[in-house]
């Protein structure tokens, strides 16, 4: 881990830093677990749940770099780009939930959500397809002339897919703005990462198109933040996309209903020493930006606001099935 | 004078880029060269590379960056060489660029130019008419001209549309057919069909360049004092129903006619779509006239027993005009 303190950051800006990653990775753990272990058990989840445990510091450590004008595309194990973005954690409940107030009003479930005025363009079930996509909007940011840059999320799975080579070629041959970030979880489904390509990082694929390839520990939520600014500095310039890999591991299932049997107990003791939260918490603690204390309330914070967004989104009404034709075209 | 199909098609996309700023086109060896079909010859060097954007092979980026700037704002206007390769950007169409304004409220202005249709032997993949693929998709609207005021005007209207347009253009017809366009701005409406030709005794419903057979055939049909009526649906989706039924209202016979395969085809939602409307106005079985359920084969014998055509038509509708 680095000493020296990022460019332009002394100690106090550092531990306020330190403090904005730990709230939202704490909130991404907290909701997730809600959903993952008590509202899909209760039955209140309608559908299928894939959530990011273990791999908050990538959400968090790069959504912060972002500036208003870039704009998200978050894959399914992204939460904390919406919490960071502005989007409610009412609003992400009642997704999950099927409610009219949630951000698809029940159109579409878990995290397959997009708002647009909050900079964010919502996934579809075929991996890497908003890869390209992510090219199209840092194409349209330089077409308008906005100061901004694509964020483009995937993890290592979706890089097996045409899309993704297609898309990231299609940035690099325009030289776009576009920061592609890795969650490298190493598992793709059941899938190994050895199963899944023959190359040992998904950073090695960035000689092909001639475009930066950087490597960070995506356990390290400020690793990720500091690696994040070089990559956004650089998309920025106009000298084209930049690959950003951050390793991890999926301490859960794909999805709520797997147990995960396939994956060796060993990876998830190895990597449960490396929970990110965990991880910041200590280094809080021994580089005195926070007391115990301190930790302790905020815990207890994020604990009463999710309480709060869960009760929200449960008085929110099932939408209306009269409404199941419309918006499939532009009304006139 | 006289402006072709394909001139039309140029004329309405250079007139939208000189009206609205955000509107741009991409697509493979359509700047400096121009397009495969010479559509966009001198689009570059007028407009600049910015506004037309040569890109690598690569239909699913092209339509996934179109889409990507189409949730911008912008109004992309992207090229398939062929209608064939349309399949390999295929999910972003269907998946993707259909079920966002759905899904999450967002907007995809987006115009995908897919160049259609067989006829000049170009073998299995430069000559399907793979339109009924999007038809079915909810959320896409499908358009397929077959004059070059309708392909001018629907070019426009599908550039303005705030939905994705899948513009299916026959290729057959580029250099085939002429016509006078009026002068200044114009746009035809999209989800609205044309009655071609007025006729009493049967209906020919079709699209596309089989509008030109359907036509041809109601000629010869005349002379043997069959009044036949032609539509020309010009948009797939949305379908003018109004517009098919009060023809077979009219003449109480309906042939079907398209230049796609068979099974799946246009026609049986039609067929469906009158059975459910106009049933008892019907004098006689609702037929079909398209090509058979097979690829598009190359060798001239081969494609021509493939096509629909003229006698194919006539001879169908003689035998429901006597039915």
């Amino acid at each position: 881990m680095s000493t020296t303190p990022a460019i332009g950051m002394d100690r106090q800006p550092r531990a306020a830093l330190a403090e904005r990653c730990l709230y939202y990775m704490s909130m991404m753990r907290e909701i997730e677990d809600r959903i993952e272990r008590k509202l899909y058990r209760q039955g209140k989840i309608v559908g299928g749940v894939y959530v990011g445990r273990g791999q908050e510091a990538i959400s968090v450590g790069t959504a912060l770099v972002a500036r208003p004008d870039d704009v998200m595309l978050p894959a399914h194990r992204d939460l904390a780009v919406f919490l960071i973005r502005g989007v409610s954690a009412g609003r992400i409940f009642a997704q999950y939930m099927g409610r009219e107030g949630g951000v698809t009003r029940g159109r579409d479930g878990n995290m397959h959500m997009g708002d647009l005025k909050h900079g964010i363009v919502a996934i579809i079930s075929a991996l890497a397809a908003t890869v390209p996509v992510a090219a199209g909007v840092a194409l349209a940011l330089r077409y308008t002339g906005i100061d901004g840059v694509a964020f483009s999320y995937f993890g290592d799975g979706a890089t097996s897919r045409g899309d993704w080579h297609e898309g990231v070629n299609f940035a690099a041959v325009h030289k776009l703005g576009v920061v592609f970030i890795c969650n490298n979880n190493q598992y793709a489904y059941s899938t190994p990462l050895s199963a899944q390509m023959a190359c040992a990082n998904v950073a090695d694929r960035g000689p092909a198109y001639n475009i930066p390839a950087e490597i960070v520990d995506g356990n390290d939520v400020l690793a990720v933040y500091e690696a994040t600014e070089r990559a956004r500095a650089y998309a920025r310039s106009g000298q084209g996309p930049y690959l950003l890999e951050c390793k991890t591991f999926r301490m859960t299932g794909h999805s709520a209903h797997d147990a995960a049997h396939y994956v060796p107990q060993g990876l998830f003791d190895e990597w449960g020493k490396m929970d990110p939260i965990t991880r910041l918490e200590t280094r809080m603690l021994a580089e005195g930006w926070a007391g115990q204390d301190a930790l302790d309330r905020a815990r207890a914070a994020v604990h009463r606001e999710v309480d709060g967004a869960v009760a929200w989104a449960e008085q929110s009404p099932f939408p209306d099935p009269a409404t199941l034709e419309e918006d499939v075209y532009e009304s006139h | 004078m006289s402006t072709t199909y394909l001139e039309a098609i140029r004329q309405g996309m250079w007139e939208e880029m000189e009206r609205d700023p955000n509107v741009f086109l991409l697509g493979e060896d359509i700047g400096v060269y121009g397009g495969a079909f010479k559509v966009t010859a001198g689009f570059f060097e007028h407009f600049g590379e910015k506004r037309v954007v040569d890109t690598p092979i690569s239909e699913a980026a092209i339509v996934g960056a179109a889409i990507g700037a189409g949730l911008m704002g912008l109004r992309p206007v992207a090229e398939m060489q062929f209608a064939d390769f349309i399949s390999c950007g295929f999910d972003q169409i269907v998946n993707f660029a259909a079920k966002c304004r759905y899904r999450w409220g967002a907007a995809v202005p987006l115009v995908v130019r897919a160049p259609s249709g067989g006829g000049i032997h170009g073998g299995p993949f430069h000559s399907q008419n793979p339109e009924m693929w999007f038809v079915r998709t909810p959320g896409l609207k499908v358009v397929a001209p077959a004059t070059a005021y309708d392909a001018k005007g629907l070019i426009k209207a599908a550039i303005r549309d705030n939905d994705p347009v899948i513009f299916f253009e026959h290729k057959g017809l580029y250099r085939r057919i002429k016509e006078d366009l009026p002068a200044g701005d114009y746009t035809v409406p999209i989800g609205v069909a044309k009655v071609a030709r007025e006729g009493r005794d049967l209906s020919i419903i079709t699209y596309g360049a089989m509008v030109w057979t359907a036509l041809e055939a109601a000629g010869r049909l005349a002379e043997e004092g069959v009044s036949v009526e032609v539509v020309d649906l010009r948009t797939l989706v949305p379908l003018d129903r109004e517009t098919v039924c009060a023809s077979v209202k009219k003449t109480s016979k309906a042939l079907l006619l398209h230049e796609d395969t068979r099974t799946g085809g246009m026609a049986g939602e039609l067929a469906a779509t009158l059975t459910e409307a106009v049933f008892e106005y019907l004098d006689g079985p609702i037929v079909r006239v398209t090509a058979p359920d097979t690829p598009v084969p190359y060798s001239p014998p081969l494609e021509e027993a493939f096509l629909p055509n003229v006698e194919r038509v006539v001879e169908k509708a003689r035998w429901l005009r006597r039915y």
